[in-house]
């Protein structure tokens, strides 16, 4: 992408986890890191999910789960995205994903699984460095 | 001793509660799953993914009999963490001791039933603001007048401080939530001596351990003044704040979890030198998963340890007098007492949390401690100091995804097996009655005893009480 571009990236909470001080310090770490942030808030269904980023196209797409919905939620988004043809942008989950669930989430295209403890430095890097376009 | 547990269906966390009141816990205290906190049935779109992770499944009343199969509802008493649809569940609960043979009058326990900290932290709100209020009122005046021992209202800060707010924030719109269903109850004509013993509080225990003890202490004090003085309590038990206490879940780390038994057992102790009645002590290993059977062990030991081995529980507030314990309490009460004169300029509770006052303070704080983190002005063990790079396994408690399908035919056969044109009739009168302004828990209890689910109830007051949407700010 050009370098002139700001990086635009949705914070989403799917499912009706209301755990969303990770997501809201997430957003605002991004923000000041000097990238365009839109929070959709919580009870984010997969279709909801999806809507949005045809509306706002962003760059990245960043999902906060931590109820355990992971593995039902995050395949069900990416195939939404994938018949929407939606296939240039960052998809990533973080929250609480046991390490066993991993390869079956990268299966279906989802990066990142960043959990508590991260730094907030490393979830900014992690953005700039796994953009698809 | 009272430690929080649910998962799966009621079958499953029935079969933990006999495990925990064999190895001595006295309470039993019950999480929920989201679609049950939603109040949607377990096969709903929303509940996708979601059925038994967090807690147990309850859709009818049926669910309800079966978590509490061969235990004797008189003898125990049970916390129900629940909050918009707690009218229900404790419908639920008093029918199926009724079932048992027990009155209402006998039955022992607690209800979260704070909706108002629901708007502010932890967001599992259905209705607006003022008809989550009316409910919450129905509870208490039912209450008041037909289960007396029961706990209407448990007046909570610990989901504002996992929020990511400070300690002078919990407490301080603690209280001011407290104080808010006190004016609302005296509004609906009841008198404050009736309802306020039996309100209870709840509060976290985080890691800083004087600030943690005083905010407990800061906490009575601001109690007793105000029920004394500005709305007239005369009980010596109106005055009285008794809390539950909760040890910080967000304090938990992922990285070396064993030192979180190491936290937990501190902030176990803040709780106890401050004063609580009741304690929950968390797993060293819910930063990764729901606890396993061995972690839930620790956790309850380290509480019978304090209690009995420690010495610390044998007096009554025992660091009264330090001058450190003191002045701190002093300045937190201050604190405090500056909030609340903010809040009054809103307008009280509610419009501030339309005004999102509560959100942008528990947000810029909780930004603030992270970055604190970040910079190593906080030391978190483990974490940003003292790691280890050493990879370390701990076994996870895993929930089975073929609970979604084992509770979504439990409720297909309740479905067919009821009389449905009964469950129709009992949610029509139920409807016409919110229509109005008449206490709704006799109306509630009938639609639960015809095991409408708790989706059907709460669908039926969506139909005249609306839903409630925030601004979704960070």
């Amino acid at each position: 992408m050009s370098e002139n571009r700001r990086i635009k990236v949705l914070v989403c909470k799917p499912g009706l986890d209301g755990h969303d001080r990770g997501a809201k310090v997430i957003a605002r770490a991004l923000r000041d890191a000097g990238m365009e942030v839109i929070y959709t808030g919580i009870h984010q269904t997969p279709d909801d999910v999806v809507n949005t980023v045809i509306q706002e196209d962003p760059d990245a797409v960043i999902l906060s789960i931590l109820s355990g919905a992971h593995n039902a939620l995050c395949p069900m988004i990416m195939e939404k995205l994938k018949e929407k043809d939606i296939d240039d942008v960052l998809v990533a989950v973080g929250g609480i994903i046991p390490d066993e669930d991993k390869p079956f989430l990268e299966k279906h295209g989802l990066k990142g699984f960043q959990g508590p403890g991260t730094e907030l430095k490393e979830i900014v890097e992690f953005v700039k460095t796994n953009l698809k376009r | 001793m009272r430690q929080f547990a649910g998962f799966g269906t009621a079958a499953q966390t029935n079969e933990r509660y006999k495990f925990l009141l064999e190895h001595g816990q006295t309470g039993l205290s019950v999480a929920f799953s989201l679609h049950t906190i939603y109040g949607y049935e377990a096969d709903n779109e929303y509940a996708l993914g979601e059925v038994g992770k967090e807690g147990v499944s309850i859709d009818t009343l049926k669910d309800m009999e079966t978590l509490f199969d061969s235990i004797d509802l008189s003898k125990i008493s049970t916390s129900m963490t629940i909050n918009a649809p707690a009218a229900i569940l404790l419908a639920m609960y008093i029918v199926t001791a009724e079932k048992q043979g027990h009155s209402p009058d006998l039955l022992r326990g607690t209800i979260q039933n704070d909706i108002l900290k629901e708007y502010i932290a932890q967001k599992s709100w259905i209705f607006p603001p003022e008809e989550s209020m009316r409910l919450i009122i129905d509870t208490i005046e039912y209450c008041t007048q037909h289960v007396p021992q029961w706990y209407t209202v448990s007046i909570s800060g610990y989901h504002i401080r996992e929020a990511g707010s400070t300690a002078v924030q919990e407490l301080a719109f603690t209280l001011a939530d407290g104080f808010a269903y006190v004016e609302a109850a005296m509004e609906r004509g009841l008198n404050v001596d009736d309802f306020a013993p039996r309100l209870s509080f709840f509060f976290n225990a985080h890691n800083n351990f004087f600030e943690e003890l005083c905010k407990y202490r800061a906490a009575r004090r601001i109690w007793a003044k105000r029920m004394k003085n500005k709305y007239g309590a005369k009980k010596p038990e109106s005055l009285r704040l008794r809390f539950h206490t909760q040890t910080a879940g967000v304090s938990l780390t992922a990285q070396e979890p064993e030192n979180n038994i190491v936290r937990v057992t501190l902030q176990g102790l803040a709780a106890v030198l401050g004063g609580t009645q009741s304690l929950h002590t968390n797993s060293f290993d819910e930063a990764l998963c729901l606890p396993t059977e061995k972690a839930v062990k620790i956790a309850l030991r380290t509480q019978q340890i304090i209690a009995n081995e420690s010495g610390v529980a044998d007096t009554v507030d025992p660091l009264a007098g330090s001058y450190y314990v003191e002045s701190l309490t002093n300045r937190m009460e201050e604190e405090a007492e500056a909030y609340f004169f903010k809040i009054e300029e809103l307008g009280g509770v509610i419009p501030a949390i339309k005004a999102n006052f509560f959100q942008k303070e528990i947000a810029n704080a909780s930004y603030k401690y992270q970055q604190e983190i970040e910079k190593n002005e906080r030391i978190v063990v483990g974490v940003n100091d003292f790691q280890l790079r050493e990879a370390c396994s701990t076994p996870l408690l895993k929930i089975d995804d073929q609970v979604s399908k084992v509770q979504i035919d439990l409720l297909n056969k309740i479905r067919k097996n009821r009389d449905n044109e009964m469950v129709k009739a009992k949610l029509e009168k139920l409807k016409i009655a919110a229509q109005g302004s008449e206490n709704l828990m006799p109306y509630i209890m009938d639609t639960v005893r015809e095991y409408a689910s708790i989706g059907e109830i709460i669908s039926t007051l969506k139909e005249v009480f609306g839903t409630y949407d925030e601004d979704s700010i960070f």
